[in-house]
């Protein structure tokens, strides 16, 4: 093992953590806000409006994001009319592509994810909502959307860290994240442990710190699913 | 078609399945091994099951298999070193093959562990009341019938191992994306290449998705589907 290049790494690996955590916020963000109305969609009984979006994470699903990815990164410059338009500036950018592609990425499998948990939704919710007088917007609003992606906070956990280990293929498209940093200390030092080493533990506490998050979050959201552990206290004051 | 570099795309397509495939073989292994470690009696075999598919889940499969690519070349000729033997080249084929199917044996692991739970412990009790021994209990009457619990979480791992195979193309290995890359930079038309590229892996999805739905159908002919 040796420290010094490991600790002369340290440096570039902090930033290479800033570019894995930009790039996994900021694809998160745009992939949730996309995947709650596509899921809405989805589970729609009109086919016009499900069918387009099932269209849409089945290619998204079934091919690699590396291929996705290089699509828009490499592919794409080769139309002239491409590189002359004003789009070009965004899509020579090695971070709008890589934003693009983890983003639209994520959002096939969280539409698919959101939408199961639609879908799981006990009628006697709906059936409840319904005699109360809310439809259409409201209903999904009030009562379907909070709880069905509260059910869906387990799955969504699993992709959350899924598109964080996905965030690795960035280092492919000139992005200089932790696996790129670990790529670089390799090329110059052939060490390995201290290079794909030191990721892979970077990776591996990131990991676990989502998953922790996630913890917190089902127990705060989840409470009312979780295993009564104790007796209600209404029912040891009126015996 | 595709400026004549079909042959070449497909001699590539021919890489990707058999990495795929042999990966897969050796995922299913390192799976059950795990999932019957996971299951078993014994402290010692637990532990090293749960290391293994926490340390493995941790991680993305690309810097694992950048890790085990490189640093078993590395441990390896150390090994070769201390032994006195020659110096060992590693096919970066067996590399890859071996990594992609160590990594998902330990998400098989999970899947092959819920579906061994899923068989009603009745089976195995009366098996053993027969005075069957514990490894052929294993063999002939749980395992024939956890396959139909492990369908659904297999085929999802298939597939994910499937997309998973174009990271070989970074390995070095001269799949199916890695030959796309070479026939993009030789015409200048990456666009053509990289989407023929994805059509072929959305077939080769698409006709997984068909026969593992068969196959789900046939292991599961004698169970009664619930009618609300």
């Amino acid at each position: 093992m040796d420290w010094q290049v490991i600790l002369e790494s340290l440096p570039p690996y902090a930033q290479g953590i800033r570019t894995t955590f930009i790039l996994l916020g900021i694809s998160l963000l745009s992939s949730l806000a996309l995947a709650i109305p596509l899921a809405v969609a989805r589970v729609s009984p009109k086919s016009w409006l499900s069918c387009p979006v099932w269209l849409f994470t089945y290619v998204l699903r079934g091919t690699p994001l590396l291929v996705q990815l290089f699509i828009l990164y490499h592919g794409l410059a080769q139309f002239e009319s491409v590189r002359e338009s004003a789009a070009w500036v965004l899509l020579r950018n090695p971070w709008f592509c890589a934003w693009l592609a983890f983003t639209l990425n994520s959002t096939a499998y969280t539409t698919e994810i959101f939408a199961g948990a639609l879908k799981a939704t006990y009628i006697g919710e709906i059936e409840a909502a319904r005699s109360y007088g809310l439809s259409g917007i409201k209903l999904y609003t009030r009562v379907l959307l909070p709880s069905a992606l509260r059910r869906a906070l387990p799955q969504y956990s699993n992709e959350v860290v899924g598109l964080m280990h996905a965030t690795a293929i960035a280092s492919t498209v000139t992005l200089v994240d932790i696996t790129r940093v670990a790529r670089d200390v390799y090329a110059n030092s052939l060490l390995v442990t201290e290079s794909f080493g030191v990721a892979a533990v970077i990776y591996f506490v990131l990991t676990f710190t989502l998953v922790g998050v996630f913890k917190l979050l089902e127990r705060r959201f989840l409470r009312h699913l979780q295993p009564q552990t104790q007796r209600p206290q209404a029912a040891s004051a009126n015996p | 078609m595709l400026h004549g570099y079909l042959p070449a795309i497909l001699e590539g397509l021919g890489l990707t399945l058999r990495v795929s495939v042999l990966s897969l073989a050796i995922a299913c292994v390192f799976g059950l091994i795990g999932a019957v470690a996971k299951l078993s009696g014994s402290r010692a075999a637990r532990w090293s099951a749960d290391i293994y598919t926490t340390l493995i889940r941790g991680m993305p499969e690309l810097v694992l298999m950048l890790l085990i690519f490189y640093g078993g070349q590395i441990g390896i000729n150390a090994l070769a070193e201390s032994q006195g033997w020659d110096y060992i080249d590693v096919p970066p084929f067996l590399a890859g093959v071996l990594t992609i199917g160590f990594i998902f044996g330990a998400y098989l692991t999970e899947t092959f562990r819920g579906a061994i739970l899923a068989v009603p412990r009745g089976q195995a009790e009366a098996a053993l009341a027969f005075a069957m021994p514990r490894a052929l209990v294993l063999w002939r009457i749980v395992l024939p019938q956890m396959v139909r619990h492990a369908i659904p979480g297999f085929a999802n791992n298939w597939l994910i191992m499937l997309k998973a195979s174009a990271l070989v193309s970074i390995i070095g290995l001269d799949d199916m994306v890695h030959r796309a890359g070479l026939a993009a930079a030789s015409t200048r038309s990456p666009f053509t290449f990289y989407v023929a590229v994805a059509l072929i892996y959305l077939t080769l999805t698409s006709i997984s998705i068909f026969l593992l739905s068969r196959l789900e159908a046939r292991y599961s002919l004698g169970v009664k589907k619930v009618q609300f």
